[in-house]
């Protein structure tokens, strides 16, 4: 039997007393893409949060290829890490490097690569999304969509093995949201895992494997989007597509 | 600067019957005093970072340490620090001497002065790079972690040289005032600007203008020092932040 490249196995996670994930268990095979749609604060984010293990859960654990997470020290989760790439609703770069450092630098500290060659491959990177000539702009000096694209180039240049995206759209302006798109669906078609959180459902339906519905810290629908989004299916997702298109003014 | 031109210092110095011989003997106390200045500065910088990473980031029970060592350092004045702390020394270390080398010696005024300036400076500037730590968003940390790197990682990567950045205002605002301070240090006998002023003003027939003096040499101290730092934050200043009014200065 496949071990699944991801697993996570009953997640629970409580936060300021309050219970953001209830018994959650997802798991992905190698070169899957599947996405996650659901309410605000339905436990996405933590969701994914968790299974980078920049949370702890509090009940469940996390295996990357087989290999446990919640039995490994402190090195080994930062190495743990280095494997799973992660892009953030905000983006997160850092402010004080260029777009190129930022791509550049965990490959120096984290890989211990020298300056030359971790540069080397960050201008690959940059170039792989479209931002070669970007490469010695701050943070402040891009776009939304441009940031986001770095944030992209980062993560690649670490060579994870799964990339887990938290809406990374949604902070951006609709006219910027397509050049990042764009990057995501060359990513799948290349073959990487990903995990993706997001309200892009035309999107969506058309690339994933599996769309797996979030409310109130549970999964409440799981399916392939045919199934779960046909027109006259009743399920919850399509219930909630719906408004969302309503809200986004699409047919 | 430019009344000072106006005002001529060759004349000023005429009138105080100040030679050249004391001219110098004062350079060599602002060369003490800048040297105070320094190392408590320093010594600021390296405790303060890291009291300030770990009251952000540590365990709860190390930020409180580090709340007791702010509240202490802020609540007695520096001039009652210099005293306990040197007597304080003396008594234990000076008698050790005895035993151990048979000298009868006290331990040297000057490094005690430094380390109560540097120490004093350490809990203002934690709270300075505290403020600025927290100012940079959380997700930053987050992501350096997802990137793999370790907590002390990310903080010297990532967090601290964008705190050091966004604090070099407030920084050179305590630089300013530790450079005031410094002047505590003459009551241990340290022959900084403070000492050499007081012996040049007692033997004088105007001691008023030698402290007037005084007052300029402190002045041209701050000025030069808050103008370095400045034109250094000009220079690593991280694009699209806020713009910061220099018209103080």
């Amino acid at each position: 039997m496949k071990v699944p490249i991801l697993e996570a196995r009953n997640i629970s996670k409580s936060l300021g007393g309050k219970l953001i994930l209830d018994d959650v268990s997802l798991s992905l095979e190698k070169g899957e893409l599947k996405v996650l749609i659901g309410p605000s604060g339905g436990g996405k984010s933590t969701l994914l949060q968790c299974i980078h293990y920049l949370h702890r859960p509090d009940k469940g654990d996390v295996f990357l290829e087989g290999r446990s997470a919640s039995e490994m020290g402190r090195r080994n989760i930062c190495a743990f890490r280095q494997e799973i790439g992660m892009i953030f609703q905000d983006f997160n770069l850092f402010d004080h490097l260029t777009a190129e450092n930022n791509v550049a630098i965990a490959l120096r500290k984290v890989k211990k690569q020298s300056k030359a060659a971790a540069l080397a491959r960050a201008r690959e990177e940059l170039a792989r999304v479209g931002l070669a000539d970007k490469a010695s702009l701050y943070p402040a000096q891009l776009s939304g969509g441009q940031k986001q694209r770095v944030s992209i180039a980062r993560a690649l240049a670490m060579d994870p093995k799964v990339m887990l995206l938290d809406e990374p759209t949604s902070a951006l302006d609709p006219e910027l949201i397509g050049e990042v798109l764009n990057v995501i669906v060359d990513l799948a078609k290349s073959g990487m895992t990903m995990l993706m959180a997001t309200h892009q459902i035309g999107f969506a339906r058309r690339l994933t494997s599996e769309i797996i519905f979030m409310e109130k810290g549970r999964i409440t629908e799981a399916g392939p989007p045919a199934e779960l989004l046909a027109p006259d299916s009743r399920s919850r997702t399509a219930d909630f597509c719906a408004k969302l298109n309503e809200l986004m003014g699409q047919g | 600067m430019s009344f000072l031109a106006s005002f001529s210092l060759g004349a000023f110095l005429e009138s105080t019957q100040i030679t050249r011989a004391a001219a110098f003997y004062l350079l060599g106390g602002a060369g003490l005093t800048c040297l105070l200045v320094f190392l408590a500065m320093g010594l600021g910088l390296l405790l303060g970072t890291v009291m300030a990473s770990f009251q952000v980031y540590g365990p709860a029970w190390t930020a409180r340490l580090v709340s007791l060592y702010v509240w202490f350092f802020r609540s007695i004045p520096i001039i009652v620090l210099m005293f306990m702390f040197y007597l304080g020394l003396s008594s234990q270390v000076d008698g050790l001497i005895l035993e151990l080398f048979g000298v009868r010696a006290s331990i040297p005024a000057f490094p005690v002065a430094a380390a109560v300036l540097g120490l004093t400076s350490a809990a203002y500037q934690s709270q300075i790079f505290r403020g600025a730590m927290q100012s940079i968003p959380s997700g930053q940390f987050r992501a350096a972690k997802a990137l793999g790197m370790s907590q002390v990682g990310a903080i010297r990567s990532v967090i601290l040289p964008q705190a050091l950045r966004i604090s070099l205002p407030a920084w050179s605002n305590e630089y300013s005032i530790l450079l005031k301070d410094s002047a505590i240090a003459f009551v241990l006998g340290v022959s900084e600007t403070m000492a050499r002023i007081n012996q040049l003003a007692a033997t004088s027939h105007q001691p008023l203008l030698i402290y007037i003096l005084a007052g300029i040499i402190y002045y041209l101290l701050t000025w030069a020092g808050v103008k370095l730092l400045m034109k250094l934050y000009e220079r690593v200043r991280i694009p699209g932040l806020a713009e910061v009014d220099h018209s103080g200065f």
